[in-house]
């Protein structure tokens, strides 16, 4: 792995994403949108503060996870990726160029969904502002990592859009958004035990209803974080040099 | 820097690819520094003999070198350029965004760009959406890629499919002074036109070698008038043979 072509690759990802400035707009604004109708659809409830932070954390995890399983999906069927790997790039570079592309895609759309959510919604945060922000990156990440992966299961693009309800739903339904997670089923709640999204809502929750949470919020992050790092090992081995 | 005779060299080579057997045992040698044409029916395994080369397909059996390691090692892969068939390009890149992505993975000099966007003759598109470009425009932003940096070993599927007569004798121009500045050349193509601008002949036919001989030399020993006809000549002997 090298710096200059994770660098490298990271700009060629972004330049192709800034050559369709509707992607980057849908991308930016789409979030803000949905937390902003969310709000004004529980305006006079309480329901805004639960539900709200939670979807600080899920935009980013989706959209990421189908930007990048897509972006992944074209690289493998237009031969590039096959081409990449003959030539002297790391696989780290590669998958290391997708993290740092879209991390930051990410951090800017966390960035506008986390300030439109607080200053113009009204969103109740007791803790630190900044951490909605990083939690909502670090689940962007996941995101991309298991986006990277899905890509390597799917033949084509129908069969990737399909892998988002697979990997999607049942982590929202499971993750404590609806119910708390201590009040469903046994087996419902030591399955949510190994979801990430689970300690991305509880760590999101934590931040806006406790001001001294940061200690559990981080330990929460880090058990994502672990996560992503799992995936992205997973989808490096799906990288393979040489086909069958 | 020690000189191989040889560029390529495969011993007993069978590929499989999923359940059918595509290259059957094959021995392939490509000389160094010589232009060598790889000729044969669609689906005959041209396609797959150069993906091996490139490091690009599991190996079933046998053994494949090229210059002199086995095919793929690490320390080929800023040796071989490489023009898969489809082009492996970009859509929304310009052509100049393109060459210079893998200017950088090839770690070739900036300089790089400039040359092979001339070499390819796409002056004129080079700040193009490659999206927005012909087909043969599109191929040839794929064969500037593989001459990216310095390969000494070049593999080309089909890099004149799709051209007019003027710009094929162009890249056939370039081949040569390529080979003569001491790159070893392996072009597969369907023009038997081309086919006397090679130094050797390999002729493939499902997934065998059947004929590896000099242009002329395949003219004599088959004695036709020209590449079509030898080519024919061949193929009739050998599906006899089989039958
Ligand atoms: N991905 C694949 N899986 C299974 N079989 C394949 C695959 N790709 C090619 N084949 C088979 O391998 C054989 C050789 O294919 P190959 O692409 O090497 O031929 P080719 O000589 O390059 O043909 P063309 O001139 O049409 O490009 C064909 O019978 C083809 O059907
Ligand atoms: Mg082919």
């Amino acid at each position: 792995m090298s710096p200059r072509l994770t660098l490298a690759t990271a700009g060629r990802i972004l330049t192709q994403v800034r050559h369709d400035p509707r992607t980057i707009v849908l991308l930016l604004v789409v979030p803000a949108l949905l937390v902003g109708l969310i709000a004004w659809i529980f305006d006079d409830t309480p329901v805004f503060d639960e539900v709200g932070p939670a979807m600080l954390g899920l935009f980013p995890f989706i959209v990421m996870f189908l930007v990048t399983s897509i972006t992944t999906l074209r690289e493998r069927r237009s031969g590039t990726l096959e081409r990449l790997l003959a030539l002297p790039l790391g696989k780290g570079d590669l998958i290391g160029g997708y993290a740092l592309a879209f991390g930051l895609l990410a951090t800017l759309q966390a960035l506008v969904a986390v300030a439109w959510a607080v200053w113009v919604c009204g969103l109740s945060v007791e803790g630190e502002v900044w951490l909605l922000v990083v939690v909502a990156v670090v689940n962007g990440l996941l995101g991309t990592m298991l986006g990277l992966l899905a890509s390597a299961f799917a033949a084509n693009e129908f069969q990737v859009v399909q892998f988002m309800p697979l990997v999607v739903a049942p982590q929202v339904l499971l993750g404590g958004i609806f119910l708390a997670r201590d009040e469903m089923p046994d087996v419902l709640h030591a399955i949510s035990d190994w979801l990430p999204l689970s300690y991305s809502v509880d760590a999101l929750s934590l931040v806006s209803s406790e001001s001294d949470a940061t200690g559990d919020v981080l330990l929460d992050l880090l058990v994502v974080g672990v996560f992503a790092l799992g995936a992205l090992v997973l989808a490096a081995l799906t990288l393979r040099r040489r086909t069958r | 820097m020690v000189n191989y005779s040889e560029a390529v060299v495969a011993t007993g080579l069978v590929i499989r690819r999923g359940r059918v057997e595509v290259l059957h045992g094959i021995d392939v040698h490509v000389p160094s520094g010589q232009i060598v044409g790889l000729l044969g029916p669609s689906g005959s395994g041209k396609t797959t003999l150069m993906r091996t080369i490139v490091g690009a397909q599991r190996i079933t059996a046998g053994e494949v070198r090229v210059l002199g390691r086995p095919a793929g090692e690490r320390s080929l892969r800023s040796a071989v350029g490489y023009m898969s068939q489809s082009p492996a390009i970009y859509d929304d890149l310009t052509v100049e965004q393109n060459l210079d992505y893998f200017r950088r993975v090839l770690r070739a000099p900036r300089a790089d760009v400039a040359r092979v966007i001339q070499e390819v003759g796409l002056g004129e598109v080079a700040t193009r959406m490659v999206a927005n470009l012909s087909g043969g425009q599109r191929s040839r932003v794929s064969l500037g890629i593989a001459l990216l940096g310095t390969p000494r070993l070049l593999v080309l599927d089909e890099p004149t499919v799709g051209l007019d007569p003027a710009l094929r004798q162009e890249l056939w121009e370039l081949f040569r002074r390529l080979a003569d500045s001491g790159a070893t050349l392996l072009v597969s193509s369907h023009v038997m036109d081309e086919a006397r601008r090679c130094d050797r002949l390999l002729l493939v036919r499902d997934g065998r070698i059947v004929a590896d001989d000099t242009p002329s030399g395949l003219l004599t020993a088959t004695g036709a008038t020209d590449h079509d006809d030898a080519f024919l000549r061949i193929i009739a002997h050998e599906t006899e043979a089989a039958a």
